[in-house]
């Protein structure tokens, strides 16, 4: 079957989706965007989390004709998300530059191609092996956009579905500690 | 496989009388496991997240009547002053993203006897608001759960609502795991006190076939309450009398041993829950007669 939806700002579409592939499985096999990573396939980990109409869900556990006509943000579109929140409007990601994306930011760059808690995430040291870290960037930003000042209970909450098992999550909560301080000053 | 995606109620129901063994999907945080894994095929999956309605609930007199789709994220913001136990349970349910996705219909139809929403229901009270294109009915919870995921849902039927009593008095969940989020209950335990009709229900999860109620232990501490005047006096429940109902929901429980947990274990554990949900229940009971009688 075709599945049209929104990614990342852009219509897209997908064809020869099996009926029962997951939404994770198009994002990474059809539509080359591997941001979002494939590790429990049962919901377990959050590593492969995204933006399902504004709401943060396990993309594995998304059929894919349920996102039909849907609005999805993955990590690859994070920047432009946050562009579009803080600015109204954004360009939204291409296909293309999703692929082409590297890890540039450092902060002093006007155009950065990173959101701001992409680049806290950076500074703050909570990157070891990398492969937790787009479930918890789409889910730490999510939290970030209703809940500006989130007080540790409130991070611990809405990372729990996010596993690292690189080691323990004292970085990642400095990250998200460090993005909300951020945007406390820039507001 | 195919992927019938019905844009209405009504045509939902025409598709699973024309396919009963189309596999209903909502959240998919059961059935895509199931499918991610190999574990099942179905010729047919019913997408029933274009249904607007299913995502909503209105509040009764009596009743809450509850969306089968409504995520448990709603339940936990918009629910917790009506259905106090059951948004407890919603609380423990995986992680965020999960409970932004999966619902009580869904729970219900997996009927997994580790369904986090099952215990709050049973304690609660509540109807399975169940329709098929010959017609609706309402399923009492106490009748709904018939085995090992197995539930009294006809084939050609979908769940479209659950009515869930609005609490009388004070409501607890307690649930035993590993670690506070994504946890499959070890056992998990629901407990409602209802002063108006001086009653009081229980659910146990994951310690027996299917979700049960304990309800000789129910009917126990009814009457040690009445007996004792409690409901009047507001008094601090007699030890023994707590030990004994915490012994015999224990005694409800027909737990295996598995991967999660012994059979022995849940059963104490089972007990423990009683103790401390009676406890919590009955102090918040005690603080509202204070509050309502104005003494100090």
């Amino acid at each position: 079957m075709r599945v049209n939806f929104t990614v990342n700002g852009r219509p897209q579409e997908a064809d020869d989706v099996w009926e029962g592939e997951s939404l994770l499985y198009v994002l990474r096999e059809r539509l080359g965007l591997p941001g979002s990573k494939n590790a429990c396939e049962q919901g377990e980990c959050g590593s492969c989390t995204v933006r399902l109409d504004g709401v943060p869900v396990c993309s594995c556990l998304v059929a894919a004709g349920q996102a039909e006509g849907r609005d999805v943000v993955t990590v690859e579109g994070l920047a432009d998300h946050a562009r579009r929140r803080a600015c109204g409007t954004a360009p939204g990601t291409s296909l293309d530059a999703a692929r082409a994306w590297q890890p540039r930011g450092t902060g002093q760059d006007a155009d950065a191609e990173l959101a701001p808690v992409q680049q806290a995430f950076i500074d703050a040291g909570a990157v070891q092996c990398g492969f937790c870290t787009p479930g918890l960037l789409v889910a730490a930003d999510e939290l970030l956009e209703h809940r500006p000042n989130p007080t540790d209970a409130d991070i611990r909450e809405a990372l729990s579905g996010n596993l690292c098992r690189c080691t323990g999550y004292e970085k990642i909560m400095d990250a998200v500690r460090l993005a909300a301080a951020r945007q406390g000053e820039g507001a | 496989m195919d992927f019938l995606r019905p844009a209405s109620w009504e045509e939902a129901l025409a598709a699973k009388a024309e396919h009963p063994t189309a596999v209903p999907i909502a959240g998919g945080t059961d059935v895509m496991v199931e499918i991610n894994f190999d574990h099942c095929r179905p010729e047919y999956l019913l997408d029933l997240t274009r249904i607007g309605d299913l995502y909503e609930w209105e509040v009764g007199d009596e009743s809450v009547r509850l969306g089968a789709s409504v995520p448990y994220t709603r339940i936990m913001e918009r629910l917790r002053g009506e259905l106090p136990g059951l948004a407890l349970a919603s609380h423990t349910v995986a992680s965020p993203q999960i409970r932004n996705r999966g619902g009580v219909g869904g729970n219900l139809g997996t009927a997994s006897p580790a369904g986090d929403a099952h215990p709050a229901l049973l304690a609660a009270g509540a109807e399975v608001e169940a329709e098929s294109v010959r017609g609706t009915r309402r399923i009492p919870i106490d009748d709904f759960y018939t085995g090992v995921k197995r539930n009294a849902l006809a084939p050609d039927e979908l769940i479209r609502a659950v009515h869930v009593t609005k609490a009388d008095g004070p409501q607890q969940y307690a649930k035993v795991g590993t670690r506070n989020a994504m946890v499959i209950a070890v056992c998990a335990f629901g407990l409602a006190l209802h002063p108006r009709t001086r009653s009081v229900r229980t659910g146990v999860g994951s310690a027996a076939p299917t979700p049960v109620r304990a309800r000789t232990a129910e009917e126990f501490l009814a009457a040690a309450l009445d007996e004792g005047g409690f409901w009047e006096n507001g008094k601090v429940i007699t030890p023994s009398v707590v030990k004994q109902f915490a012994d015999l929901c224990a005694g409800a429980c027909n737990p295996i041993d598995d991967v999660r947990g012994t059979a022995s274990y849940r059963r104490h554990a089972v007990g423990v829950l009683a103790r401390r949900t009676l406890t919590w229940t009955w102090e918040s009971y005690r603080g509202s007669r204070r509050l309502s009688e104005g003494a100090a």
